[in-house]
C-alpha cells in the first residue's frame, strides 16, 4: 500500500508465462527439497501469498498426485509498527484448518522486502504449534532486508532502489498475473 | 477504510461501514479465540483501564478477557477498594488513570453520559461500558454480531425486544445498531415501561414500532430479545407484581411458536429465570444466550483494535 506517492514510470519484469514457469520450478524444487509431498503444508500470507501458495499446491498435484493443503495467514495483528500507524490497518481472516505441528510448513509471500512481514508471519505460525521445519517462498526478492530472514523459494532476484515499488498482480485478485517496478517520488515505506 | 470515531460511546454516531467494519473484524478475531493459545501480541505494551463504578459480571470479565487476547495490559477500578470510596471525583480518578498512563479507558457509571465526560477529560480512546439507562454499544455489537453469524443478514430482519424498555441501555444502543443496519424493531413490554421516544430516534425513521400484546409482536419475529426485570431500578411502583409480569411478557414455547421457525431468542443476562424467560427456552434450541457471551469477547476486541493506535495527533492530522 502506497499513500501520496506519484508513479514517475513503470516497466513489466514478468508475464503471465514468466510467473507459471517460476511457480513450476519453485514447486519442484519444494518436492525435491523436502523429499516428497508428505507432511508438506503450504500458507500463504495475505493477500497475493494465498493465491501463489494455491498454484503451487495445485502444480505439486499434478507431478506428485497429491495436493498439499493449503492455509491462509493474516500478520495484520503480529506486525511491529502498529503504534506508527494513524489508524489499524484491516485484518483478514486467518484460516488453518489443519494442524501444522511436525510438519514442513511453506510460507507463501508476494514480494520479500526487509523482512519483517516474515518475521511476524513466523510468530503468528509458532502460535499454531511446532512445524517441524518452516521454509519460504516468495515470487520476487527485492533485498533491501532489515532482519535476519532469507527465502528458501524464489520466483526472481529483483534488485530494486528504495524508491522503487514493486507491483504483482494476480489473476484473482487482480485480474492478471504480472510483476511491474515503478519509480516513486520518494521513499518507499513498507506498511 | 478506519473507523470513523475515536471513541466508543454509543452506536448513533456510527454509520453503517463503522458497524460492518466491526462485526468483520470480529470474524477475525473469533479465529483466535479459537485458537489453541488465544492470544495476539497485538497491543502488546499498551495499558487498557478498566473503570466499572456499577457491578459487572459478564462485561467487566469480556472487556478484560478481550484486551488480554489482544496483548494488552488491564488495570481494574471498581468502585469498593479505591480512591472513589473515598469521595474522589469522577473527572480525578480519570486524570489519575491518564497519569498513570492508561492507553484506552473502558467507563461503566451509574449516570448516564459519564463516558461522554470521559471522553472530553481523556486524550486517549474511551469505550462505553454501559452508562445508567443510557447506551450499552458494546452489548449491541455483540447482539448484532451473533445475528448476523446465526441468520447471515441483519437487513429486513424482524427483532422483537421484550421488557423494560424504560430503563434498558442495552434496548437503546440495539435499537440505534439494528435500525442502522436495516432491520425492523418492534418492541414489547407493560405500558408504563414502553417510551414512546424511543420509536423517534433520528434516522431510525418507520423502523421501530411499539406493541404492547406479546403475542401479536412476536408473529414472524427472526429474533426474540428478552431484556432482564432490574428490580434494582424498580425503585418506583412500575411492577406491583412479578408473576402477573410473567404471565403477559415471559417468553415462553407457546409464544415462540408464533414467530418464525429458527427464530433466535436472546437475553443479555443475567437472566430471571421464570419472570422474563422460561428455563426451557433460555436452555433450548432457539437459544442463543451462551453464543452472545462467547462473541462479546471478539467483538470487544475487534472494537478495542480498531480504537487502538488513533492517537491524538494522527486524528487531528487527518
Amino acid at each position: 500500500m502506497l499513500r501520496g506517492s506519484v508513479r514517475l514510470n513503470r516497466r513489466q519484469i514478468m508475464d503471465a508465462a514468466d510467473m507459471r514457469r517460476a511457480l513450476t520450478r519453485i514447486a519442484h524444487e519444494i518436492v525435491e527439497q523436502n523429499s516428497g509431498a508428505e507432511r508438506l503444508v503450504l500458507i500463504g500470507m495475505h493477500t497475493r501469498g494465498v493465491p501463489l501458495a494455491r498454484r503451487v499446491a495445485a502444480i505439486i498435484d499434478e507431478f506428485e498426485a497429491t495436493t498439499p493443503p493449503v492455509g491462509e495467514l493474516d500478520i495484520t495483528l503480529y506486525r511491529d509498527d502498529l503504534g506508527m500507524q494513524a489508524r489499524p490497518p484491516a485484518v483478514s481472516p486467518t484460516n488453518i484448518p489443519f494442524p501444522i505441528e511436525a510438519k514442513n510448513v511453506v510460507l507463501f509471500d508476494d514480494v520479500l522486502f526487509t523482512g519483517r512481514t516474515v518475521r511476524a508471519a513466523l510468530d503468528a505460525l509458532i502460535d499454531f504449534g511446532r512445524p517441524r521445519t518452516i521454509q519460504l517462498g516468495v515470487m520476487i526478492d527485492r533485498g533491501h532486508r532489515e532482519l535476519p530472514i532469507r527465502a528458501d523459494y524464489v520466483g526472481k532476484n529483483l534488485p530494486t532502489a528504495r524508491n522503487e515499488d514493486v507491483e504483482l498482480r494476480v489473476q484473482e485478485i487482480d485480474g492478471a498475473d504480472s510483476v511491474a517496478v515503478a519509480t516513486l517520488d520518494r521513499p518507499y515505506r513498507e506498511d | 477504510m478506519p473507523l470513523s470515531q475515536r471513541n466508543l460511546l454509543d452506536l448513533d454516531e456510527f454509520g453503517r461501514d463503522d458497524i460492518g467494519l466491526i462485526l468483520d473484524t470480529g470474524v477475525s478475531m473469533a479465529e483466535i479465540l479459537s485458537r489453541q493459545i488465544p492470544r495476539v501480541p497485538t497491543l502488546r505494551g499498551t495499558t487498557i483501564a478498566n473503570l466499572f463504578y456499577e457491578a459487572s459480571t459478564r462485561t467487566r470479565v469480556s472487556f478484560e478477557l478481550a484486551a488480554r487476547s489482544l496483548g494488552a495490559d488491564v488495570v481494574n477500578v471498581t468502585a469498593s477498594g479505591s480512591s472513589i470510596e473515598k469521595g474522589e471525583s469522577l473527572v480525578d480518578t480519570l486524570r489519575t488513570v491518564q497519569a498513570l498512563g492508561a492507553d484506552m479507558v473502558v467507563i461503566r457509571h451509574r449516570d448516564a453520559g459519564a463516558p461522554y465526560l470521559a471522553a472530553a477529560t481523556l486524550d486517549c480512546p474511551v469505550i462505553n461500558a454501559g452508562d445508567g439507562w443510557h447506551a450499552h454499544p458494546s452489548q449491541a455489537l455483540l447482539d448484532l454480531y451473533t445475528v448476523r453469524t446465526r441468520l447471515g443478514r441483519l437487513e429486513g430482519i424482524k427483532l422483537v425486544i421484550v421488557g423494560d424498555i424504560l430503563h434498558s441501555r442495552v434496548a437503546r444502543s440495539n435499537i440505534w445498531g439494528f435500525a442502522r443496519m436495516g432491520a425492523r424493531i418492534v418492541l414489547c413490554g407493560p405500558p408504563q415501561l414502553l417510551p414512546h421516544e424511543v420509536t423517534r430516534f433520528p434516522g431510525t425513521d418507520g423502523l421501530v414500532t411499539i406493541e404492547p400484546n406479546l403475542d401479536v409482536a412476536v408473529e414472524d419475529a427472526d429474533v426474540v430479545m428478552a431484556l432482564r426485570i432490574q428490580q434494582e431500578r424498580m425503585e418506583g411502583a412500575h411492577l406491583p407484581d412479578l408473576r402477573e409480569y410473567a404471565r403477559l411478557y415471559s417468553i415462553s414455547e407457546a409464544r415462540l411458536a408464533r414467530a418464525n421457525p429458527d427464530a433466535l431468542v436472546m437475553h443479555p443476562g443475567p437472566m430471571n429465570q421464570g419472570v422474563e424467560i422460561s428455563a426451557t427456552i433460555a436452555y433450548g434450541n432457539a437459544s442463543v444466550i451462551e453464543e452472545q457471551v462467547t462473541n462479546g469477547v471478539a467483538v470487544r476486541m475487534a472494537g478495542i483494535y480498531l480504537l487502538a493506535g488513533g492517537s491524538a495527533e494522527a486524528a487531528n492530522g487527518q
